[in-house]
């Protein structure tokens, strides 16, 4: 028996569309106002104890606030709310790029790497629609051992680990990207909200590890 | 150890702390990698890190 249904399949084809096309000009909006507030937080020269607050207050409106607002209009607010905390948190890390020789080489580097890495994926999901969903367990497994060895890490100050630790984030965070985009593309998100806030962090973690990467790898210090 | 590591730390354990319940959702319900998925989604990562050494290789010039 046939069980194809044109209108079913065309109905949420464009449905599939609309939140695709909603995550990306979102996730460009957001990207846009966290460049804003990261130079904005460079200007003003805010110190490592705002970036780390900043980053705590973004981690409460992801954990409480954006569960609670994620299908209404305000949970966009609540997006630009994060992402604009979390750039406004790079400004330190910036500034001491920055204080290097090379420093704004190395930034344009990492954020067109950032760049190419987020199309690259995305095309490729784009274009094959697999279905990655069968990384999930895997990735946040892999993720949480990454959590754990930065917190131990902190502490133990060991250079090669933080440089394996950088490496695994981009690694993780680029299998996120496939993850999140197939997800999109066979209709398991249908919320472009948590969709982008999704993709927003996968950029903003393989950008700072690319950043510390090429740091240490280019940085005339 | 300074504040700013002990509060560094706090924040990655609360980190934690929100990632641990989604993770063990995920692992649970994901579902089984069927043959060629694995392939499919290594050759993307790899080109990942092809990548990032050139770039590397090139800031390191």
């Amino acid at each position: 028996m046939n069980n194809y249904n044109p209108t079913i399949t065309s109905t949420s084809a464009v449905s599939i569309n609309k939140v695709l096309r909603n995550t990306y000009m979102l996730l460009s909006l957001t990207l846009l106002f966290s460049a804003v507030t990261a130079t904005a937080s460079m200007l003003l020269q805010v110190s490592h104890v705002v970036s780390l607050v900043c980053s705590f207050g973004a981690l409460g409106l992801i954990w409480f606030v954006l569960p609670r607002t994620a299908h209404s209009a305000a949970g966009i607010g609540i997006v630009f709310a994060i992402t604009g905390l979390l750039g406004f948190g790079l400004g330190p890390i910036l500034n001491h790029y920055l204080a290097l020789s090379n420093g704004s080489q190395l930034i344009a580097t990492s954020l067109g790497g950032t760049g190419i890495i987020f199309m690259a994926l995305s095309g490729y999901v784009l274009t094959t629609k697999r279905d990655f969903s069968f990384m999930g367990g895997f990735l946040m497994v892999g993720l949480i051992i990454a959590v754990l060895a930065m917190v131990a890490n902190l502490f133990l100050q060991i250079p090669a680990l933080s440089l394996a630790l950088s490496s695994a984030i981009i690694l993780i965070m680029s299998g996120l990207i496939l993850f999140d985009t197939s997800r999109i593309v066979n209709g398991g998100e249908t919320n472009y909200v948590t969709a982008t806030v999704s993709l927003y962090l996968s950029l903003y973690n393989i950008f700072v590890s690319l950043l510390h990467l090429l740091g240490i790898f280019g940085g005339d210090e | 150890m300074d504040a700013m590591q002990i509060a560094s730390a706090i924040f990655l354990i609360l980190v934690l702390a929100f990632l641990f319940p989604r993770a063990k959702h995920m692992f649970l319900n994901s579902p089984k990698a069927e043959s060629g998925d694995w392939s499919s989604a290594l050759l993307p990562l790899i080109a990942v890190v092809g990548f990032v050494v050139i770039l590397i290789w090139l800031v390191s010039q």
